[in-house]
Order: structure tokens, then C-alpha cells, then sequence
């Protein structure tokens, strides 16, 4: 590169040197503006993993701002500076590339997102929500060795999770049943995760936690909720015809206000559960039954709990 | 047309070529020439880019309220279904077959593909399985309905217990995709190792080249696992088996294995080659080599084999043990290296350029910002924490379309306004161009952009309806939507009267370096014919005054004569 302005020492020019450390402090600022923004763009935190999902993706925002401020900038930047004259058919100048440049921003690249990659892994570790997956006969239903560990100090539960197109099913370990799930506040809950028919998704945005749920199969799967509220269940794998109904709340209380209502619960009759599919459904039939084809809803589940389906959630 | 003066090589071809009379018969044949071939395929993934467009329209406008009012949900799964295959299989993987026709041979001087009968018959392929695929609307029980991954035992749930369903001709027409690119593939991969110009080594291919042939090395590797798992799911399906279904023994999440060891990879095969016209056009536009050349080439095929490696990253919570999901996330997180290796090689190629900023060259830049916040988000999505939050949600329809639209389609678009002097011998109009431009980085960025935030609040990807607090950023997307949809009209409007009476094109209107632009536009059937030009140096050398091959001015004239 020929130029006449003075050079530093590694033989570039001095005011160039400073004009890109002007902009990368401009762009590192910028960067943790948004990867503060970042935070609110995850709805409430209410389980133990919340916090260090918000953490990674603030930090992943930042890094990501930093690199996209930078390279969008210098995009601009030289479409501003570098354009040609309306009729200069000249060529730029013949650089053809730089080793030592191209050497850098691989190995810098490398490393951040090695850094990135170890730092989830412990991560994940540490929550360790996902525990082991047992299959079963699904004709012969899930016998002794297909039980499950749970350290019975720790957690609560196992709660039966039970997904059905289109409806929830929670079975508790006293044998209440209910339509929205309910858990006691700083308690790591243990669930054993099933499907009767087809994959489901078990997501609750508020704790930060996805499982898909495959039939034949069960999975353990852990989580402490951290804060009292009413929070979305929602079923995030494709699930068929009213898929997206197939919603329901988590309600975090107290450990009074659990215990209470378990024991509410268990005295209440049997009814159907919550299973907005099978409405619809009924609706569709009666409208002569248009649309493309699907099969019928699973009859809605029998539980002490139906629930509030219109009762408004925080997240 | 009879004053159109062309090529006296044209009248010696023993089929109808581009400048002769009656020329639009030749796209209804079953045509050998590699370029009529591209341009069939150019016109007819188009073609199914409205059709695609039109079913995302429909959907955006049952998204615009959280009820489901507009169409039915069982409806709109089969809509959001089809508009993915669509997409991809009848308009993505098509269009850049197109590419690869219209360039691999011009660009390394060989006179047609390797074998031009099958790639007459892979073209061919494609109409009969877009039958097959749009008949499945028309079947009792509607088209498939279980999104493009098709996982089972959704997928094979089959209502109505017909044989033939739309599940069935879904299958079916995924199995014919699949042997068409494969015989694509393997066409491409001989002509590229086979039939380069004298003097062009490995490494004075033009990037395109590299890029087309890493990616067509993946449909080799990863097409037959595809097409394995179709085969075993149509079975599933059609004849009872329980390679999947959990009532027999089988396991739902094996197919996710087999479907995702090629779809991801079945990404990159779209991307690459979009690199590859984003090398092809910077260095052009900004009149400068390609900054560190070796580099951008050899990092498409590390991209190749890192995109076997990764696809775990799609089941990170399917079930899938601790152990594997840190493996696949390592993985995931490396394919960041060679990816950002040639997004730093663009930026140092516009840097000190003369930059002109042409409606191909504002889609190149436009897709290159895109990818730059697709790949950041990409990222996010690769390690596991942050996916087992945002997974499945519209994150990730978010992050997918900025990568494949926003980037690939913005490379798409780049490249047939380039080429499109050198294929049909005409101008385009710069004005509608730039107005197409413009409406489709607004629409996509309206469209896409607001989604990341639903997603993040937690809104699941693929439902009909959606709880009321995810309204506001689906109001944006449908407008973006609707926006992307009115963009298509300029786009038409130029490719149709600019082929009819656009100004006629020179050999070489941008002043680029590359065989292809030393053939008169458009080239004669057999390119070079048995007058091939031997390569002497590297491509895209800009202000380097250095021929790119042996008597060069003697090509020039004759592309101009011609």
C-alpha cells in the first residue's frame, strides 16, 4: 500500500490507526448498549436457568452487535468513500490480499466462538435439566424398570406430564391430576415427560425451557421456578390440526399456597380437562366439516383441576 | 427479429440457439444445451417463486390477527407445508441449477456439461414433480400438513387412510427432487474436475466454480441419507412398517437423524454457490481483486465438511444426550471460521475499490449485510442454551429467512441482473432495477426483522393463531410481506421487456475479467467450440494488468464481431 501520510511503526499510517481505534471504541460502546437492551427482549425470568440463558444471549448480543456495527459500518463507510465517479473506469487498487490479516481474522473468530461453545457447555452442565431418556412398549405401558431416578431429597415430584393432541395432562405424586400445571416456588421439580401420540413440544418461555416429548419414549427433566406467577406452556413442536391451541399456564405459588391447593384439589371430582381442540373441532363439524383433513382430538383428559383458561398470564 | 445480426457459428448448431429465429421453442424441448437448460430452469423456479410467494402471502394474512379467522388451521398447516417445499425444492434448488448451467461451462471454457442428455433429463425431472407435488392439493384430505421436516408419527397420522394422500405425493415428489440433484450433481462434479480450459488449475477457477462444486459434493454425500429416510417413511406411511413408529418398535427420533444429516447440510448447498456470486461481484463492482483468494476457495470446502458434522444442532431438544448436543455444538460454533473468513475477504476486497453501486451490486451488499445478522443470529442458535429457549420459535423463522431470502435470494437476484446481458444478449433497466431494490430490502426487513422479537417472547414457529401479546411484530411482518410481494411486479416488468427490447448487450458490458465475459453475449452453443483460450492467471485481477488468458485481444475481438 503507497501512501504518503506518516507510518507507525507496523507500517501503517498513523491517522488511520487512530481513525479505527475511534471507531472500535464508538462500536464496543454501541455494542453494550444493545447487549444491555438485550435482557429485555426475553420475557420475565422465573427458573434457575433464566438467568444464565439471559446472560449467554446478553453477551452473544453484544459480541454480536459489536461485529455487525462493525462490519455494516465499514460497508457504508466505503460506499461512501470508495465510490467511483459516474463515468471513472478506472480499477481500485490491485490488492490481491494480506497473510498476516487473513491469519488473524480467522484465528480471532476461533476463539471467540470456542469461548462461546465452552462457555455453554458449562452452562448446560450446570443446569443440568435434562436427565435420562427411557424407552418403552407403548402397547404394554410403562412397567417397573422403566422407572425413572429421582433423588427424593432434591426434587419434587416426579409430575407425570402427559402431552395428547391437543391437550395437557399433569399428574402429581399424590395422585392429583389437573389441566395447567402448578409448582412450588424454589423448588427444583423433576417431570417424566410422554406423549400419547405424536411429538410435542413442552416449552415454557418464562423458565427458559424446551423438551420435546416423543412417544415411546420418556424423559426426565428438571427445572426450579423462581418467581410466583402465572406463566405460557406452550407446545412447540408441530403437533397437527389445532397445534397452536394446544396451550395451557404454569402457576409458580408459594409452598403454602401449593400445598393448599393440592390438597383442594384431591378432594375435587373428576371433570374433562382443558382441550380447546376438541371445541373447535366440534365447531368444524358442525360447519360441515370444510378444511383439509385431520385426525379427531384425544377425548380431554379427566382431572381434579380444569383450570382458567382465561385467566391472564405474565409471560 | 429478422435484423438481428448473430453469430454464424449459432446457424451451424444443430439445435435452436440463443439470437436465432423462433428462439423460445428451444425451452420446451428436451434441449441438450447447458444454457438453455439453465434458463430453463431459471424461468421455471421463478415461475414457482410466485407460487411460493403467493401461499406466504395468504399466511401472513392469517397471521395479521391472533385468531385463526382467515382460513381454517388445518388449512394453513398445509399452506405453511407446500410453501416451504416450494421454496425449496421447486424454486431454490432449481434456480441454482440454473446458475450452475448457465456458468460452470462458460466459465471454465468447456463447451457443455459432462453429460448433457441426463442434464436435460434432471431439468425434465422437475416439472413432473412439481406435478406430482401441487396435485396433492387437489387430493381428498388436502397436501401434506406436517411442515417440510415431515417428522414422524405426525406425518404418517394419514386421516383419511387413503393410499394415495397428500403425505404419500409429498414423499414421492422429494424422492424425484432428490434423484434430479443428484443427477445435477454428478454432472457438475465431472464437468468441473474434467473439462476446465487449458491452464486452469484448481487454483484459477473463478470462485462460483468453488463454490458450486463444494456444494454439489454435498448433495452427493447427503442426498442418499434424504432419500433413505423418505423411502423408509413411505413405508411408515403407505405399507405398515415401523422404521419410526413407536407402536411398532421404531424410533421418531431416527428419521430426525436422517432428515437433518442432509437438510442441513442441503443449507450450504444453497448458500455456497451464493457465495460464490457475491466473490464474483464484489471484485467486479469495486474493480480489486478478491482479497485473499486461495483462502475464500479452499474455505468452501471446509464449509463442506463442516456442514456434515453439524446437524445434531437441529435436535438439541429432541432427547438428545448432553454428551452429543456439547459435541454438535462445538461443531456448529466452527463453521463460524470459514464463514467469517470470506465476509472479512468481501470487506477487504471494497476496501480502496471503486465501487459502482449497480442493482446487482446493491443486492450483493444488501445480502451481505443480511448474512452478516443472519450468521450472528445463526450463532446464537448454535449454542445450546440459547436454542433450547428459542428453538422451534420464530427465532428461528426469523434467522432461516434472513439466510435463505435475504441472503440467498438477494445473491439470486444479483446474479440475474449480472448475467443477464451475457444470457440474453440484452440490457436490463437500471431504474427498475434499483426500484426493486429497494422494495425488497424494505419488505424483507419489515418482514423478518420484528419476528426475532417475537420469538424471543416465546412465540412457537408453524401455529395458525398466537396469543394477542405477539401482535404488533406480525402486523410489521405481514406488511413486509405484502411489500416483498408488490416488489416482485418491477422484477417481472424489467426481465420481461428487457428480454423483448432492452438495448442489445456487448460481450462484456461491466468490464469484467472471466472466460465467460470473452464469449459474445449471448454465447454461442458450444462456447469456445474447439477454440478454447488457455488460462494464464488467477481470476479477477483488477488493476493487476495482467491478461487472464493467452492472446486475449484476439477473444475479445472476436466476442465482439460476433
Amino acid at each position: 500500500m503507497t501512501t504518503s501520510t506518516p507510518k507507525g511503526r507496523g507500517g501503517l499510517p498513523v491517522r488511520l490507526v487512530a481513525v479505527i481505534l475511534i471507531c472500535t471504541l464508538i462500536d464496543a460502546l454501541l455494542s453494550y448498549q444493545v447487549s444491555r437492551w438485550a435482557y429485555g427482549w426475553l420475557p420475565v425470568p422465573a427458573s434457575t436457568a433464566a438467568p444464565y440463558v439471559d446472560g449467554l444471549f446478553s453477551l452473544e448480543v453484544g459480541i454480536g452487535s459489536f461485529i455487525f456495527i462493525g462490519c455494516v459500518g465499514f460497508i457504508l463507510w466505503s460506499v461512501i468513500v470508495n465510490r467511483a465517479e459516474k463515468y471513472d473506469e478506472s480499477d481500485g487498487l490491485p490488492i490481491e490480499g494480506n497473510t498476516r490479516l487473513e491469519i488473524t481474522w480467522t484465528v480471532i473468530p476461533f476463539v471467540i466462538v470456542m469461548a462461546l461453545a465452552f462457555y455453554s457447555i458449562d452452562v448446560n452442565e450446570k443446569l443440568a435439566a435434562l436427565g435420562p431418556k427411557v424407552k418403552y412398549d407403548v402397547e404394554g405401558g410403562l412397567g417397573p424398570e422403566t422407572s425413572l431416578v429421582v433423588d427424593p431429597h432434591k426434587d419434587y415430584g416426579p409430575i407425570q406430564v402427559i402431552a395428547r393432541q391437543w391437550s395437557w395432562e399433569f399428574i402429581y405424586p399424590n395422585g392429583v391430576r389437573s389441566s395447567e400445571l402448578h409448582l412450588p416456588i424454589n423448588q427444583r421439580a423433576n417431570f417424566e415427560l410422554s406423549s400419547l401420540d405424536v411429538i410435542h413440544g413442552f416449552f415454557i418461555p418464562a423458565f427458559r425451557l424446551k423438551q420435546d416429548i416423543v412417544p415411546g419414549s420418556v424423559i426426565s427433566y428438571s427445572i426450579t421456578p423462581t418467581r410466583e406467577g402465572r406463566y405460557r406452556l406452550r407446545d412447540s413442536q408441530f403437533s397437527g390440526a389445532y397445534f397452536s391451541h394446544n396451550q395451557t399456564d404454569v402457576i409458580v405459588d408459594s409452598e403454602d399456597d401449593f400445598e393448599s391447593w393440592l390438597s383442594t384439589s384431591s378432594a375435587q371430582p373428576l371433570v374433562a380437562g382443558l382441550s380447546p381442540g376438541t371445541e373447535l373441532y366440534a365447531q368444524r363439524l358442525a360447519q360441515g366439516d370444510r378444511g383439509w383433513a385431520t385426525v379427531p382430538p384425544a377425548p380431554p383428559p379427566m382431572v381434579n383441576d380444569p383450570g382458567n383458561p382465561n385467566a391472564p398470564h405474565d409471560a | 427479429m429478422t435484423t438481428t445480426k448473430y453469430d454464424p457459428r449459432v446457424l451451424k448448431a444443430p439445435h435452436p440457439v440463443p439470437g436465432a429465429p423462433d428462439n423460445w421453442k428451444r425451452f420446451f424441448t428436451f434441449n441438450t444445451d447447458a444454457k438453455v437448460i439453465g434458463l430453463q430452469y431459471m424461468g421455471l423456479s421463478l415461475f414457482f417463486l410466485l407460487v411460493g410467494g403467493l401461499l406466504a402471502m395468504v399466511m401472513r394474512g392469517e397471521l395479521i390477527t391472533p385468531p385463526s379467522d382467515l382460513v381454517d388451521p388445518t388449512v394453513y398447516n398445509g399452506l405453511y407445508t407446500m410453501h416451504g417445499t416450494v421454496m425449496l425444492f421447486l424454486f431454490l434448488f432449481p434456480v441454482l441449477n440454473g446458475f450452475n448451467n448457465l456458468l460452470i461451462p462458460t466459465m471454465i471454457g468447456a463447451p457443455d456439461m459432462a453429460f448433457p442428455k441426463v442434464n436435460a433429463a434432471a431439468f425434465w425431472l422437475v416439472p413432473v414433480f412439481a406435478v406430482v407435488l401441487l396435485a396433492s392439493f387437489f387430493v381428498p384430505g388436502g397436501p401434506a400438513s406436517a411442515g417440510w421436516w415431515s417428522y414422524p408419527p405426525i406425518s404418517i397420522q394419514n386421516p383419511l387412510g387413503h393410499l394415495i394422500n397428500g403425505e404419500f405425493l409429498w414423499i414421492l415428489a422429494v424422492a424425484l427432487s432428490g434423484i434430479s440433484s443428484i443427477m445435477g450433481a454428478i454432472n457438475f462434479v465431472t464437468t468441473i474436475i474434467r473439462m476446465r480450459a487449458p491452464g486452469m488449475g484448481f487454483f484459477r477457477m473463478p470462485v462460483f466454480v468453488w463454490t458450486a462444486w463444494a456444494a454439489q459434493t454435498l448433495q452427493l454425500v447427503g442426498l442418499p441419507a434424504l432419500t433413505g429416510g423418505a423411502i423408509m417413511l413411505l413405508f411408515d406411511l403407505s405399507f405398515g412398517t415401523s422404521f419410526f413408529r413407536p407402536e411398532g418398535g421404531g424410533d421418531p427420533v431416527l428419521y430426525q437423524h436422517f432428515f437433518w444429516f442432509y437438510s442441513h447440510p442441503a443449507v450450504y448447498v444453497m448458500v455456497l454457490p451464493v457465495f460464490g456470486i457475491f466473490s464474483e461481484l464484489i471484485t467486479v463492482y469495486s474493480r480489486k481483486p478478491l482479497f485473499g483468494y486461495k483462502f475464500v476457495a479452499i474455505a468452501s470446502f471446509i464449509i463442506t465438511f463442516l456442514g456434515l458434522i453439524v446437524w445434531v444442532h437441529h435436535m438439541f431438544y429432541s432427547g438428545t444426550p448432553q454428551w452429543m448436543r456439547n459435541l454438535f455444538m462445538v461443531t456448529t460454533m466452527l463453521i463460524a471460521v470459514p464463514t467469517g473468513v470470506k465476509v472479512f475477504a468481501w470487506l477487504g476486497t471494497l476496501w480502496g475499490g471503486k465501487i459502482r453501486l449497480t442493482t446487482p451490486m446493491l443486492f450483493v451488499l444488501g445480502g451481505l449485510v443480511n448474512f452478516i445478522l443472519g450468521g450472528i443470529t445463526g450463532i446464537m442458535l448454535g449454542t445450546a442454551p440459547i436454542d433450547i429457549h428459542v428453538g422451534n420459535t420464530y427465532f428461528v423463522v426469523a434467522h432461516f429467512h434472513y439466510i435463505i431470502f435475504n441472503t440467498i435470494g438477494f445473491g439470486i437476484f444479483a446474479g440475474i441482473y449480472h448475467w443477464f446481458p451475457k444470457f440474453t444478449g440484452r440490457m436490463y433497466y437500471e431504474g427498475l432495477g434499483k426500484v426493486h431494490f429497494t422494495l425488497t430490502f424494505i419488505g424483507a426487513t419489515l418482514n423478518w426483522l420484528p419476528l426475532h422479537w417475537a420469538g424471543l417472547y416465546g412465540m412457537p414457529r408453524r401455529v395458525a393463531s398466537y396469543d394477542p401479546e405477539f401482535a404488533l411484530w406480525n402486523v410489521i411482518a405481514s406488511v413486509g410481506a405484502f411489500m416483498l410481494g408488490v416488489a416482485s411486479i418491477p422484477f417481472i416488468l424489467n426481465i420481461v421487456s428487457s428480454w423483448a427490447r432492452g438495448a442489445k448487450a456487448s460481450a462484456n458490458p461491466w468490464n469484467a475479467i472471466g472466460l465467460e465475459w470473452l464469449l459474445p453475449s449471448p454465447p454461442p452453443a458450444e462456447n469456445f467450440e474447439d477454440d478454447v483460450p488457455t488460462v494464464i492467471s488467477e481470476p479477477y485481477g483488477y488493476g493487476l494488468g495482467k491478461p487472464l488468458v493467452q492472446d486475449e485481444n484476439y477473444y475479445i475481438r472476436r466476442a465482439q464481431e460476433a
